[in-house]
């Protein structure tokens, strides 16, 4: 194998986690919505607006392997994060609770999940989000080497 | 053409997993709510539940509802219809988990027509008209009192009633209840302390005739 395979076949791996990583997160907010019965509050669902398409357009970018797919997930992926900051902030109380914008019954607030004492849900997307916004910029940065 | 591979095995692994997480989770929670049913009993049933069907009945049916949700009102026919084909074996419990906005107000004049004895003739009415007074994009409240005489209702006593304290907190205990329970939507039912697998009328049908099955 020349070394331009193993490069190339390294940045096939990078989009290759990253739709992993894309899909854990979608199957995982199903699974706290319709198999545990968390309502998803607004927030949560700005965030799987950016999260569920990345499953299905790092899949195209990976067949056959397309360099242009940073260019349309990467914009995908840091809106995600933006949401996932803010539910963040607003979670850990950094941002008081009046100036939240979800209504009706579900509150964006409510603790639902929290494993091991830190882990909650939107800490969950925010890794996420940030994990596949990281290997991108680095993916882009090999490719333009 | 390993590439493809790698992705479809990697899919089919996530998919396996999700449906195994699926059925861990429900077996635990079956095991959870039967624990309950057995030690917690009155998170299921209080004292102050208004119910239906003989003290004999082994088979206990318990409906977390709300006066102005449409599914609970779709379901009180089917449900009726099913203790009628099982005359004597089922007891209905009726809980309040009045999650529509300004719901409380239904179930303070339901509990108020209780003490006239009027409860089912009320709730029966309720439901038929339900269109008219709770309608998602205008909802009207008010409205539900032209419907209240035909159930043979004092009006006057039902207006001082139902804004008695006791009522407040009769909705407070279900609410808490149905915290307990992790109802979130309504209606939500326990036959037995055991929950639906997933929601319809076929489901409860088939956990009920099976509850039937096991207790006669």
């Amino acid at each position: 194998m020349t070394n331009l395979d193993k490069a190339s076949n390294s940045n096939w791996t990078i989009v290759f986690i990253c739709w992993i990583i894309a899909s854990v997160s979608t199957l995982g907010s199903l699974f706290f919505s319709e198999v545990m019965d968390f309502p998803p509050c607004a927030l949560c669902w700005y965030q799987r607006i950016f999260m569920f398409p990345l499953v299905i357009i790092l899949l195209v970018g990976l067949f056959p392997f397309d360099k242009s797919i940073i260019k349309y997930a990467l914009p995908l992926a840091i809106a995600g994060w933006g949401f996932a900051f803010y539910h963040y902030l607003l979670y850990s109380g950094f941002i008081p609770e009046s100036i939240q914008p979800c209504s009706q019954g579900v509150s964006c607030s409510e603790t639902y999940l929290d494993l091991f004492g830190f882990l909650t849900i939107p800490m969950l997307s925010l890794i996420s989000f940030s994990t596949i916004i990281v290997l991108l910029f680095i993916l882009k940065r090999r490719l333009s080497k | 053409m390993k590439k493809q591979v790698i992705v479809l095995i990697s899919l089919v692994c996530l998919i396996l997993l999700f449906v195994l997480g699926v059925n861990l989770y429900k077996s635990q929670r079956a095991k959870k709510y039967e624990f309950m049913a057995q030690e917690n009993a009155s998170t299921f049933v209080r004292d102050y539940s208004q119910t239906l069907g003989s003290d004999d009945a082994k088979v206990y049916l318990v409906k977390f509802s709300d006066p102005a949700c449409e599914t609970c009102s779709a379901f009180h026919p089917f449900v009726k219809k099913l203790m009628a084909a099982n005359q004597g074996k089922i007891k209905l419990v009726i809980r309040y988990a009045p999650f529509h906005d300004g719901a409380d107000y239904f179930v303070k004049i339901l509990e108020a027509a209780k003490r006239q004895g009027k409860y089912w003739e009320t709730l029966d009415i309720m439901y038929k008209t339900q269109r008219y007074w709770a309608s998602h994009h205008n909802p009207q409240p008010q409205r539900i009192w032209q419907f209240l005489p035909s159930a043979g209702l004092n009006l006057d006593k039902i207006k001082n009633d139902m804004n008695d304290p006791e009522i407040t907190k009769i909705i407070q205990q279900d609410l808490a209840d149905a915290k307990a329970l992790n109802v979130r939507k309504t209606p939500g039912f326990f036959v037995n302390g055991k929950s639906l697998p997933s929601f319809g009328y076929k489901q409860l049908q088939d956990l009920v005739e099976s509850e039937i099955k096991e207790m006669y």
